[in-house]
C-alpha cells in the first residue's frame, strides 16, 4: 500500500453531469487516480461508462464539473492536460490505409514528441505491446488482436501520465486478453490507469481499485484489498451423509444460522472473518454425521454487481 | 502540427484510388480541351497574323481552359473533399485528434491545408498544359499567373466548403452531394435578378464565377481576392464553429 504522502494524484474529475437532451447520462461523478494505481470501472451496458471516458479524455465537454490531469485543467488548458492523457476509445482509432510505423509515428508527432526523438518513442511503443517485426504491415490487414495492440501502442507512445483504455480485451483470444493485461499491469507501475470493461474477474485481476458506475452514478467503490475483505466469506456450506436436526447445526459454536439446501446440505451463515470449519468437523465427527462435504462460500464481485445495478433499476421502476 | 495533420490527409488521399482517378479524369477532360482550343487557334492564325493588336494564343488557348478547368473542378472536387471529416467519424478515428493536444483550429487548418495541397498538384500539372506551348512559341505569363492564381483561389474556395460539408455528416456521399449544391448555387447565384438593377449587381458580387471570370481574363483586383479568402475563412470558420459544437451537445 502507497503511503498517504506519496500519493500523487494524476487524474481528478469533480461533480461531472451530462445530459443527452433531457436524459442524464452522467450526474455528479467525482474520482481520483495517483501514480501506480489500476482504476476498473465497471458498469452494465450504457451505465455511461464510455460518456465518462470521452470527457476525462475532452472528447465531449461535460455539462457541468471539470477534469484535471496532472494538474492541468482540462478546459484552461488543454493542450498540456491533454499531452498528459493516452486515449484507446472501445474503437481503436486506426487508419487502415497506413502501415503500422506510419500511423505510430504520426500519433507520436501529433502528441508533441519532437522530430528527432519520435524513432525511439515508436520502437519503445511497438515493444511495450509486442508488435516488433510489424512495423511495415499494413494496418488494415492485422488481425483483431493486432490492431487492438496498435491502439494501445498509441495511446501510450508518448509515455503519458494517465493511460485511459476503453474495454480493451473486448473481442480478444484468451492469449491475446492475458498478454493485454500483464501489460495493463505493467503500466500501472509507472503510470496511472482507467480501465472500463464489464467483464468482472478482469477487473480483480488488473485493478487496484473498482468504481461500479450505474445510471451514470458511481454507485460502490472499493480498493482491492478492501474489496477481498468485503467479499470474504461469510458462510459454509456441508454436506452430511446423516444429517442431525438443523437445531444441532446451529448449537455449533459461531454458526449464526442454518439453512437447509436439502439432500444432507446445508448453508451455515457465520461473522464475516470467523469461520467455524473447524467446530462443525469436529461436531460432525462427534455426532457421527457422515462429514462429506465442507466448503467456504464467498461472495463474488458478480454478486456485488448484480445487487447494485438490479436493486438500484427495481427502485427506479418503482419510483417512475 | 498544422502540418503533420496536413502531411497525414495528404498521404491518405494518394493511398486512395478515389485521388488518383479524380486526377486522371480531370486531365483526361482538361487535355482534349486543351487540344480542340488548340486545332480552333492553328485554323484561324493565319487570320490572326493580319490584325492589328490581335487576341494572342494566352487568350484563344489557355484563358479558355483555365476557365474550362474551374467547372471540371467544380464536379470533381467534391468528390476529393467529402472523406475529410465525415470519413474519421465513421470510421470513429476522431477521438484520435481530439485527444490529442491539438486545437480545433489546428486540426480543421490541417486538414485543409492537406487537401489544398492535392488542389495544387492539380493546379500544377494544369500549369503544364499552358507551358508546354513555349516549345512552339510565348506565352503572356502575366496572364497566364492571374489565370492559375485564380484557379487555386477557386480551388481554395470548393475546398473550404467541401471541408465544412464533410464536417456536418458521418456520410461522406452526403457530404459530396451537399457541396455540389452549395457550389453550384453559389456559381450560378447572378442568373436570377439580372432584370432588376440593384439585385442583379449584388448577387454578381455573390457569384464564385465573376470574380474568377475576371482573373482568368488577366485582371487582378483586391476585391476579387478579398472575396475568396473571406469565402474561405467563412467556411473554415464554420467548420471549427461545427466540430466544437459536436464536442459540446453531443
Amino acid at each position: 500500500m502507497i503511503p498517504v504522502m506519496e500519493r500523487e494524484v494524476l487524474l481528478r474529475a469533480e461533480g461531472l453531469y451530462r445530459w443527452y437532451g433531457e436524459r442524464c447520462a452522467v450526474a455528479d461523478l467525482s474520482l481520483e487516480l495517483a501514480r501506480g494505481e489500476v482504476l476498473g470501472l465497471l458498469g452494465p451496458n450504457g451505465a455511461g461508462k464510455t460518456t465518462t471516458l470521452h470527457m476525462l479524455t475532452g472528447n465531449l465537454a461535460p455539462g457541468a464539473g471539470r477534469v484535471t490531469v496532472a494538474g492541468h485543467d482540462l478546459l484552461d488548458d488543454p493542450r498540456a492536460a491533454k499531452a498528459a492523457i493516452g486515449y484507446l476509445p472501445e474503437q481503436p482509432p486506426l487508419y487502415r490505409e497506413l502501415t503500422v510505423g506510419e500511423y505510430l509515428r504520426y500519433c507520436a508527432r501529433l502528441n508533441r514528441i519532437p522530430r528527432a526523438e519520435v524513432p525511439a518513442a515508436v520502437r519503445r511503443a511497438m515493444a511495450r505491446c509486442g508488435l516488433e517485426g510489424m512495423e511495415r504491415r499494413l494496418i488494415g490487414n492485422l488481425s483483431k488482436g493486432y490492431q487492438q495492440r496498435v491502439g494501445i501502442a498509441q495511446a501510450i507512445i508518448h509515455n503519458p501520465a494517465v493511460v485511459v483504455l476503453d474495454e480493451p480485451t473486448v473481442g480478444l483470444d484468451p492469449i491475446q486478453i492475458r498478454e493485454i493485461r500483464e501489460l495493463v499491469r505493467e503500466l500501472g507501475r509507472e503510470h496511472a490507469v482507467i480501465l472500463s470493461t464489464h467483464i468482472l474477474p478482469e477487473v480483480q485481476m488488473v485493478c487496484s481499485r473498482v468504481e461500479i458506475i450505474h445510471q451514470g452514478r458511481i454507485v460502490w467503490s472499493a480498493a482491492l484489498d478492501e474489496l477481498e475483505r468485503e467479499l470474504a466469506a461469510d458462510a459454509l456450506v456441508v454436506g452430511l451423509g446423516h444429517p442431525p436436526a438443523p437445531e444441532a447445526l446451529a448449537a455449533v459454536p459461531g454458526v449464526t444460522a442454518v439453512e437447509p439446501l436439502g439432500a444432507g446440505r446445508f448453508r451455515l451463515r457465520h461473522a464475516p472473518g470467523a469461520s467455524p470449519a473447524e467446530a462443525v468437523a469436529e461436531a460432525a465427527v462427534r455426532g457421527g454425521w457422515g462429514l462429506v462435504e465442507l466448503t467456504p462460500e464467498r461472495r463474488t464481485l458478480e454478486q456485488v454487481f448484480v445487487e447494485l445495478t438490479t436493486g438500484e433499476a427495481a427502485q427506479e421502476k418503482e419510483a417512475a | 502540427m498544422v502540418w503533420v495533420i496536413a502531411g497525414r490527409e495528404l498521404k491518405s488521399l494518394f493511398l486512395s484510388p478515389l485521388a488518383w482517378t479524380v486526377l486522371g479524369v480531370v486531365m483526361l477532360i482538361l487535355a482534349y480541351l486543351f487540344l480542340a482550343q488548340l486545332d480552333t487557334y492553328m485554323e484561324f492564325a493565319a487570320q490572326l497574323a493580319l490584325l492589328e493588336s490581335a487576341p494572342g494564343v494566352t487568350d484563344i488557348v489557355v484563358a479558355p481552359v483555365i476557365g474550362d478547368a474551374a467547372v471540371v473542378l467544380l464536379l470533381a472536387s467534391p468528390l476529393v473533399t467529402m472523406r475529410l471529416v465525415a470519413e474519421e467519424r465513421r470510421a470513429r478515428t476522431l477521438p484520435l485528434l481530439y485527444s490529442a493536444p491539438v486545437s480545433m483550429t489546428e486540426i480543421v487548418l490541417g486538414k485543409y491545408l492537406g487537401v489544398m495541397g492535392f488542389m495544387l498538384v492539380l493546379v500544377g500539372l494544369i500549369a503544364l498544359m499552358p507551358l508546354s506551348l513555349l516549345l512552339g512559341g510565348g506565352l503572356d505569363f502575366g496572364k497566364l499567373a492571374a489565370g492559375l492564381l485564380g484557379l487555386t483561389l477557386v480551388l481554395g474556395a470548393f475546398a473550404a466548403a467541401g471541408l465544412f460539408m464533410s464536417s456536418l455528416t458521418a456520410q461522406p456521399v452526403v457530404a459530396a452531394v451537399a457541396t455540389f449544391g452549395l457550389l453550384l448555387l453559389v456559381w450560378i447565384v447572378d442568373w436570377a435578378g439580372a432584370a432588376r438593377e440593384g439585385l442583379g449587381d449584388a448577387l454578381a458580387r455573390l457569384s464564385l464565377l465573376r470574380h474568377y471570370e475576371n482573373l482568368v481574363k488577366g485582371i487582378v483586383s483586391t476585391a476579387d481576392l478579398a472575396y475568396y479568402l473571406l469565402f474561405i475563412a467563412l467556411f473554415l470558420g464554420l467548420a471549427v464553429r461545427r466540430l466544437d459544437a459536436e464536442r459540446m451537445g453531443g
